[in-house]
């Protein structure tokens, strides 16, 4: 009798214990902690910037893909189709952005394969990627994109963006990444609802050329999408004229020679 | 001697969060840091000389300490700056140096330059290595032109042909990247820091409230205070906030204090014990 209730009391000693430390080891921010899925992004691609204009969806990215602070990859297209109505641009991790391509085409497969005459359009394809992401999000392993998609479908534009928590808005224009701070409040100033294509083209161009002075993952090879109800382009890469001629450039010490 | 709850006054400071927030620090959790001033400042050199904006917005965290403060500072007749970072710093630096610059130019005779600004400030901040925790735009015009540096809190300079400092640099940048040119004149370039400014006050959260600009030339300078208010009130009562009269006397009565007691000096000063 008396050697039992020590057993007892002995098991019942390192159970409480255990408890015990186990407690002393979590923390608020124990969860990160737990985990061994990716954590951090690696390859990454920059900015994505969409408006919307008269007769559909335009947007803009540049083709660089950083790894930390050198940009590794120069050939990156970061937009893409999306079945037959939409378009989509990725920034961030590029290995995400080509899962969630894969997670597309089988949506996209899918839907095809019920040959009903129906195909998902753009807030469909929009909404889906919501739930991926938040979804992902919610099991503290992300898929570490910020998307943007738009599209044309029966005549009804439709452009939108969602981050990787799951963060989805609608808008008749929308950046990511550093694109926020510096392409954001152009578009605020100068978009209108009736810019025509070559319009459209121009205030793209010009927030790109921003981005491409101000920040630094951004590379000078850029493709622009264009998507209407009659289908869709993506252009060739080509590059932006930059200007370095300001007189203070070229002479920074005028009237104190030596300083710097 | 247990002291009930109910006998505790009521006033000073309530410790009996303490535990608790001890607790959370000790598990990891950080406490709520003092943001610096959200800002948007931004300069330009045109034709004739120097335009400095500003934004007129000072916060403390998250609340709008003041909402139409002055952050382009004199330092001399013909140079002003621009301070983003915190308050104190800023003024606290910029009166410093425009102290010093009075004083040399008694000693010299000769009206300031902005390199010699530029050098005191840069050397100040360099020597507390970034604990000074100004940003500034500077900006004048000397006998060898118009000048345009920024300095950062840590001493180091640049000198550029347009600028932008503080939270709502980025935004103002966007603007000046797509449409700065040389050779602006006057009023153009004074629409385009006013542009820049707008595009800080209203896309950044840091920045708010009114814009102001100082348009520095050789010989003369303009100080526009306010020269854009585009956040009025918007609802104000046309009643204005006169309260209804005031209580009515009924009764005047005096009843003048009765001596209880006769004071009386015994010998030697009041003061002595």
């Amino acid at each position: 009798m008396p050697s039992e209730q020590k057993l007892g009391s002995a098991i019942v000693d390192t159970v409480f214990a255990n408890m015990v430390s186990s407690q002393n080891e979590s923390s608020l921010l124990s969860s990160e902690g737990d985990s061994q899925r990716t954590q951090y992004p690696y390859v990454t691609g920059t900015s994505v910037i969409g408006i919307k204009y008269k007769d559909g969806i335009l947007m803009a990215a540049d083709m660089g893909g950083s790894y930390g602070s050198t940009i590794r990859y120069k050939s990156v297209e970061r937009l893409k189709q999306v079945g037959k109505h939409s378009l989509i641009g990725a920034s961030g991790e590029i290995s995400d952005f080509q899962e969630i391509l894969r997670y597309l085409d089988e949506l996209i497969l899918h839907d095809s394969m019920w040959d009903d005459g129906n195909s998902l359009g753009p807030k469909e394809v929009h909404n889906y990627l919501t739930r991926v992401l938040y979804n992902r999000r919610n099991k503290f392993d992300p898929l570490w994109n910020s998307l943007v998609l738009g599209g044309v479908k029966n005549g009804q534009k439709y452009l939108g963006s969602v981050s990787m928590i799951g963060v989805h808005f609608e808008d008749d224009h929308v950046a990511t990444g550093f694109g926020n701070h510096l392409a954001r409040p152009i578009l605020r100033e100068e978009w209108r609802e009736d810019l025509t294509f070559e319009e459209g083209v121009k205030l793209l161009e010009k927030c790109m050329r921003n981005l491409l002075y101000r920040d630094r993952s951004a590379v000078n090879k850029l493709q622009i999408a264009k998507i209407t109800e009659e289908g869709l382009t993506i252009s060739q890469p080509y590059s932006l004229k930059t200007f370095w001629n300001f007189a203070a450039f070229k002479n920074p010490t005028v009237g104190a020679e030596g300083s710097w | 001697m247990l002291i009930e709850a109910r006998d505790v006054p009521n006033l000073g400071f309530n410790f009996d969060l303490y535990s608790r927030n001890d607790m959370l620090t000790k598990k990891g959790l950080k406490p709520p840091g003092y943001l610096k001033t959200g800002t948007t400042i931004v300069g330009l050199i045109y034709k004739e000389g120097v335009i400095l904006g500003a934004d007129t917005r000072a916060t403390a965290g998250p609340i709008v300490a003041d909402k139409n403060c002055e952050k382009i500072h004199y330092m001399a007749p013909n140079i002003y700056c621009c301070g983003a970072g915190t308050a104190a710093d800023t003024e606290a630096v910029t009166d410093n140096i425009s102290s010093q610059l009075k004083l040399h130019r008694y000693h010299t005779g000769r009206e300031s330059r902005v390199v010699t600004a530029l050098t005191l400030l840069k050397s100040h901040l360099f020597r507390y290595q970034g604990h000074v925790s100004a940003a500034l735009v500077l900006g004048g015009v000397d006998l060898t032109g118009p000048h345009l540096h920024t300095i950062y809190p840590h001493g180091s300079t640049d000198t550029l042909p347009f600028a932008t400092m503080g939270s709502g640099s980025l935004a103002a940048m966007a603007i000046f990247e797509s449409e700065y040119r040389e050779g602006l004149t006057r009023d153009e370039g004074v629409n385009l820091v006013t542009k820049a400014i707008c595009s800080g006050i209203f896309n950044d959260l840091g920045s708010g409230s009114n814009v102001d600009i100082c348009v520095i030339e050789k010989g003369k300078k303009e100080y526009l205070r306010n020269h854009l208010t585009p956040n009025p009130r918007t609802y104000i009562s046309s009643k204005g906030y006169a309260f209804s009269k005031k209580t009515e006397v009924l009764l005047t009565k005096i009843t003048p204090l009765k001596e209880l007691v006769d004071v009386v000096q015994v010998g030697g000063d009041g003061m002595e014990e």
